[in-house]
């Protein structure tokens, strides 16, 4: 009887208001569709990394004797000099950082640039003595290439150590601004968001107000007319919640994965069951930001 | 039933007490008239008495419930043990006669059937059975107060508070919810009324409890105004008002 009332009431609040309502719900649609931007890019960056990070490997390139003063002062490698870089990689310090490694020659550095470079072929002016000979790293952990890379960097006999982690950093950068831009515009319309619902309920408390007074009159508890203000802001943000997830959903499956043409093999982009997991969090953040807007303002204006 | 003792009240922003030390009994059963100028104190008496307002010293005690020290919970539990009317009705326009008197069942959680019972048996007793589907905008001044007193009385309360429950009305109308009144107060009902009107006390011959600039100048067992002294009585005359 007593939920019947307050849903009721509830309701009842919303169809007096409904430009009201309207409004809150468009606002909380536009700002709670930006937090899921920011959420769903930093998905994005985490599939990227599981992804790549995965088969990116450290390289050491040797040094030859065409190596720049500056990287190789000794000139090209020596055996013992590679014997002891060798050593480096299979000793106990970083065997537990190591997954597996692979030694590439000079030739064989040379046949894969000319499979790869197909007819503008590099190694139509390259031979195999400018290139480096590499050892090809595969990380257990590849957050950890920092320590590969700084254990190898000033050895004797390297030429370069690279990771190529860092051929990622301006793609991650790109989406990490993406999603700090989307997470400042997400804050300011959501603290219009909550001002907007304030108000809102407070509109609603005062076009209700001969109801509220004779509620308190009658001894109506103050669940009874305190309730149903709170829920219509609250309800108003989970429709915008619903909504920024519903047309973020529709942007995900349209526009990256159809669109884009990005062939899903060669690159994991988010999906719609990424724009699900990140459903609670919107909901959730819209419904307690409502609830606190709509709490504060109804305990404001309606007295009991 | 209801006790005040050395209530004193003062209104943020004002100067002046509206009620000093105001002390008083009042028993079960009893009908006791509050009469004074406007401003003198009586609403602040009845509104301290509903805690509306709380008491800034002294206590106020109403059905046993010390009202200085009652939590939000309890205030909505002693409300329900009171009914109350104002000069102004206080209808809800959008909703008819029936629904208006079965909204104050409602927002409390009465069940359905309580309430199906309950609002016919109010309306018969104030006499408006056949306006249950009325909207108020159709009904007369006094029709309307009597579709208050039927919401006020219809969870059956150990008070009935009236604050200037005639003030907009006729005579006629004004007699007819004071008949009203008297069933009610007869039936066992505490009934305290606030008012301005000269001819009702006189006709009624109840307690007459007046008060000026916030104090008690007199409690008269059975009163009329002819028998009060009348300098402090400053009052603006009611239509129809028999001097």
């Amino acid at each position: 009887m007593r939920l019947g009332f307050i849903l009721k009431e509830m309701f009842e609040g919303i169809r007096g208001n409904l430009s009201m309502v309207i409004s809150i719900v468009l606002v909380t649609f536009i700002s709670l569709t930006f937090v899921a931007v920011a959420a769903l890019l930093q998905i994005q960056i985490a599939n990227l990394k599981d992804f790549w990070f995965e088969r990116a490997q450290v390289a050491i390139y040797l040094c030859n004797d065409f190596a720049p003063e500056g990287q190789c002062p000794a000139g090209g490698i020596t055996q013992s000099q590679q014997n002891a870089i060798a050593g480096q990689l299979k000793s106990p310090a970083l065997a537990s950082y190591i997954e597996s490694y692979d030694y590439e020659s000079q030739d064989e550095a040379f046949a894969r640039l000319a499979s790869e470079s197909g007819d503008m072929s590099a190694a139509q002016f390259l031979n195999a003595e400018q290139l480096n000979a590499t050892y090809w790293v595969n990380l257990a952990d590849p957050e950890k290439s920092e320590l590969i890379v700084e254990a190898f960097t000033d050895q004797v006999g390297v030429a370069d150590v690279q990771d190529q982690r860092t051929y990622f950093d301006p793609i991650i950068g790109l989406l990490n601004a993406g999603t700090i831009g989307a997470g400042a515009v997400a804050t300011i319309m959501l603290v219009s968001a909550a001002l907007l619902t304030a108000t809102t309920i407070r509109l609603s408390a005062f076009s209700r107000r001969k109801e509220i007074a004779i509620m308190r009159l009658v001894g109506a508890p103050s669940s009874s007319i305190q309730l149903p203000f709170i829920l219509e802001g609250v309800i108003a943000a989970i429709v915008g919640a619903c909504i920024a997830l519903g047309v973020t959903a529709f942007a995900v499956d349209s526009l990256a994965t159809d669109a884009l043409g990005i062939d899903p093999y060669a690159m994991t982009f988010v999906e719609v069951s990424d724009v699900l997991t990140v459903a609670p969090l919107v909901i959730g953040l819209g419904g307690i930001l409502a609830f606190l807007a709509s709490s504060i303002s109804t305990f404001r204006h309606v007295r009991i | 039933m209801i006790r005040l003792e050395a209530a004193s009240k003062t209104y943020r922003g004002s100067a002046q007490a509206a009620l000093k030390g105001v002390s008083l009994n009042i028993e079960r059963g009893e009908f006791v008239f509050l009469v004074g100028s406007s401003g003198s104190g009586k609403s602040s008496l009845l509104r301290l008495m509903l805690r509306e307002e709380r008491v800034e010293s002294g206590s106020v005690l109403v059905l046993g419930e010390n009202l200085g020290k009652l939590s939000s919970r309890k205030v909505s539990e002693l409300r329900r043990r009171l009914g109350v009317v104002f000069q102004d009705f206080r209808l809800l326009s959008n909703k008819t006669v029936y629904q208006n008197v079965a909204f104050a069942l409602q927002v409390i959680g009465k069940s359905k059937a309580f309430i199906e019972t309950s609002v016919p048996d109010a309306l018969r007793l104030v006499g408006l059975e056949d306006k249950a589907q009325s909207l108020p905008a159709s009904l007369s001044g006094g029709e309307q107060q009597r579709v208050a007193i039927a919401r006020a009385l219809v969870n059956r309360p150990e008070i009935l508070l009236a604050d200037e429950p005639t003030g907009n009305l006729d005579p006629t109308n004004s007699k007819e919810i004071m008949n009203l009144l008297e069933r009610v107060n007869l039936s066992g009902t505490t009934v305290v009324m606030a008012t301005h009107d000269r001819s009702i006390v006189d006709r009624m011959q109840k307690r007459v409890i007046e008060i000026s600039h916030g104090e008690i100048v007199r409690d008269a067992q059975t009163a009329s105004y002819k028998e009060l002294p009348s300098e402090p009585l400053e009052i603006a005359e009611p239509e129809g008002d028999t001097k």
